[in-house]
């Protein structure tokens, strides 16, 4: 046993830093340190820059584009990523459909698809929750029916994050409604333009436009955009939901927010003294931080045991992590709402659009103070998505448990 | 990076595992409790046969050259058995003080006697008032001649009432909170001057209240720099900590357990407890804080034995907050689980709930812990 990472693991370490330290617009680094979103644009540059180096989708088998790298340089590339920090790739390519895709899908879709997906040339999101199928996702409700050599698809999706930039949705449908609610279901690829397809944006705590509802008003959509076999979708979902999870502890992002929290609290001030100096607070920054550097074990410790587990089977401590890994992200929003004190209350829209140019007033109190109480609100959302935490402790009693 | 275990560390694990499940049943320890030194001479007697009291010695001391993975292994199979022998007070931390400060002869002569379960030692370090501050030294050594002559009171002295010798932790200068003029002394227990009222503690196992009224301490019985035995003692309270991180894994895993059989077989509105939701949602809970505080233990074994006394120390502080954190939550919802049962001394989840609480208090419980490490400016500041 030894916890260290080995001089190789380090190095390598410095090289992804390097990477990023040369390659990512600075400017662009400045807006995710200070809690601003980034342009459709600015994410498909950096995509292109990390794909031109070969790391577009490190994690995929190297037959497809992957780097081959071990698990242990899987997982240093993203929190190396995450604690820049930089742009991540847009999950719902290479995190989700890329791995359901080249997994379950056909030599056709493999082809056209994943070379796509690593350049963002195609934006995905994804179809999954309906209104009325939100933790019992298996009773979803939108159908595709049979029709010569397309299905037809009717039916609602939401919580649709960043649709409006999509070029293609993938899709859980009905094409079983008599069979168990999990065995009548499939996944189908949707081209976004196809006629028939509604996105009608929904305004999030923040008052920004990250999710949407999609509407399907008969949908004709190819037969070959089915995946693998009708109504195995519900197998290929939790393939895919597996896969979310251990990504989902964010560790990184976490790491760099705790460094931020402890940089701006040497700035702010309590009476005479930095805040950082107040016992109280300093001692919840450290609780923080342990609870975190727990959190990076753990992950580690999945990481190692994903070498002799079984390929595909996702390992039920993952959830340890999603709800460790909220709960965590969660608390340095609240901390950071310490930090800003009473600068937390003006409300400063952030400017909508590609190149809607940055307001010339200057700031509201400190200048990062805006994006504060915005993400606090907006964070409560990492609880619930990716399988809600009490979905999680349902894992947890079932899966490890045995209850 | 590589949590695996080597094929020498897989059968230490195993040889203890298997003792503790065959040996060390929760029936069999209420009588291991009864006997006269308040734990059982014969398992001492095994655990010598079977190397656990060699395990962090060199092998030219009769050890068997083990490390703090060794040790880890060890204290969390004697977790799964609340074990009460004194192995935490003789090896880790009498061992321990002598490996890391004795001269290479008094370690010949001690070390061996250790492994070969002839010697048992305590560490007579707390005081009234001192708390968990391992500079807070009232105790006095005053130089007589080649020796020193003690003075003082020590207190929640582990196994002291039991222990052939004791590490002793006294003043030869300063004041009573300055981290000079610390010195270390070995003195036998039945020494003239020393006097010991021996009582059981709150989890089974033994301590004492220790006077040392004017002990004469020969030049064979100071350890290291009489002047400057604090960073010794603090390396050493650092690898007990580590090590009484993995007994509180295998305490709570061992909660964990009892808590889950004892959902599925106890029936109440005529189906098992464990099928409701709420009760489930509180054992998943304890699943969660018992895997970091695993990763702590681990992160604590690691670090337990860093260069850099700082690293060394906030790394072991960090996993004691965790430990306390997680052993409060994983211990209350044990009993809570059980309802009435667990709070009888009959069933055995409420020792383990003790045992659970003791810990948190040895050497900083998790507030002393978090602000040690709040005051030295968190944990990745040098990320």
């Amino acid at each position: 046993m030894d916890l260290r990472f080995t001089p190789e693991e380090n190095a390598f370490r410095e090289e992804v830093r390097a990477f990023f330290r040369d390659n990512l617009d600075p400017k662009l680094r400045e807006k995710l340190v200070a809690g601003r979103h980034f342009t459709k644009q600015e994410l498909v540059d950096w995509t292109r820059t990390l794909n031109r180096h070969g790391w577009g989708v490190p994690h995929w088998p190297v037959e497809y584009g992957g780097t081959g790298w071990d698990p242990v340089r899987q997982y240093i590339f993203l929190e190396e990523l995450q604690a820049f920090p930089a742009p991540a790739p847009l999950a719902f390519g290479v995190n989700m459909v890329g791995p359901v895709i080249y997994t379950f899908g056909n030599e056709a879709q493999k082809k056209h698809f994943l070379p796509r997906i690593a350049n963002l040339d195609d934006w995905w999101c994804q179809g999954f929750s309906e209104p009325g199928s939100g933790s019992d996702l298996a009773s979803l409700k939108t159908r595709a029916v049979r029709d010569g050599d397309h299905y037809v698809v009717n039916g609602q999706k939401t919580w649709t994050t960043l649709a409006q930039h999509a070029d293609w949705i993938f899709c859980l449908v009905r094409t079983d409604p008599t069979a168990k609610k999990q065995e009548g279901i499939s996944f189908l690829l949707i081209d976004m333009k196809t006629p028939g397809i509604t996105v009608r944006p929904i305004e999030l705590l923040d008052g920004g436009h990250e999710v949407n509802e999609v509407f399907f008003d008969d949908v004709k959509v190819p037969v070959e955009n089915l995946v693998g076999q009708e109504n195995k979708g519900w197998d290929y979902a939790k393939f895919l939901l597996g896969n979310e999870r251990t990504n989902i502890a964010r560790v990184g992002v976490s790491k760099e927010r705790l460094r931020r929290i402890r940089e701006l609290a040497s700035i702010e001030r309590i009476g005479e003294e930095p805040m950082i100096r107040n016992p109280r607070f300093r001692e919840k920054l450290a609780a923080a931080e342990i609870e975190l550097k727990a959190l990076e074990m753990t992950q580690l410790r999945v990481i190692a045991a994903e070498r002799t587990r079984e390929k595909g089977k996702p390992d039920p401590a993952s959830s340890v992590l999603k709800i460790k890994g909220s709960e965590i992200q969660q608390m340095t929003t609240e901390l950071l709402l310490d930090v800003v004190g009473p600068y937390a209350l003006p409300y400063v829209p952030e400017p909508e659009g590609e190149d809607a140019p940055l307001s010339n007033e200057p700031p509201i109190g400190p200048d990062w103070a805006a994006s504060v109480a915005p993400t606090y609100f907006n964070w409560r959302k990492v609880s619930i998505y990716g399988g809600s935490n009490e979905i999680q402790r349902q894992i947890i009693a079932k899966a490890i448990l045995g209850l | 990076m590589d949590f695996d275990l080597t094929e020498e560390q897989r059968l230490l694990k195993e040889s203890v595992d298997r003792f503790i499940a065959d040996r060390y049943d929760f029936e069999s320890r209420k009588g291991f409790i009864a006997e006269p030194d308040g734990y059982s001479r014969e398992n001492w007697r095994q655990f010598a046969e079977l190397g656990l009291l060699a395990v962090p010695f060199a092998e030219e001391h009769g050890g068997i050259g083990g490390g703090a993975v060794e040790t880890m292994i060890v204290m969390e199979a004697f977790g799964r058995g609340i074990v009460v022998e004194p192995y935490l007070s003789t090896v880790i931390l009498g061992g321990g003080l002598l490996r890391h400060g004795a001269s290479e002869a008094q370690q010949a002569e001690l070390l061996p006697k250790v492994a070969a379960g002839e010697l048992t030692l305590a560490f007579a370090q707390v005081e009234r008032g001192s708390r968990y501050d391992l500079h807070d030294v009232s105790t006095t050594a005053k130089k007589d001649g080649e020796g020193f002559v003690l003075n003082g009171e020590k207190g929640v002295v582990l196994h002291g009432d039991s222990a052939d010798k004791l590490l002793v932790t006294a003043r030869t200068g300063g004041s009573q909170r300055d981290r000079k003029g610390i010195g270390l002394f070995l003195v036998d227990a039945k020494a003239p001057g020393v006097s010991r009222r021996g009582y059981p503690t709150q989890d089974g196992m033994r301590g004492a209240e220790i006077t040392f009224d004017n002990v004469r301490v020969g030049p064979e019985g100071v350890i290291g720099n009489p002047e400057g035995a604090l960073p010794v003692v603090e390396r050493v309270v650092d690898e007990a900590i580590a090590a009484l991180c993995a007994e509180a894994i295998g305490v709570m895993d061992r909660m964990r357990e009892l808590t889950v059989d004892y959902m599925k077989t106890r029936k109440q509105f005529g189906v098992p407890i464990g099928s409701f939701q709420v009760l489930q949602h509180r054992a998943a809970d304890m699943v969660v804080m018992i895997e970091q505080a695993r990763s702590m233990a681990f992160y604590a074994t690691m670090m337990s034995a860093a260069d850099d006394p700082a690293e060394r120390s906030h790394a072991v502080s960090a996993a004691k907050v965790q430990i306390g954190r997680s052993g409060r939550f994983v211990g209350q919802q044990a009993i809570q689980l059980h309802g009435g049962v667990g709070v009888t001394q009959e069933y055995s989840v409420g020792h383990y709930f003790k045992r659970m609480t003791m810990i948190d208090t040895a050497f900083g419980d998790a507030d002393h812990h978090l602000s040690r490490v709040a005051e030295a400016g968190g944990l990745f500041k040098a990320a």
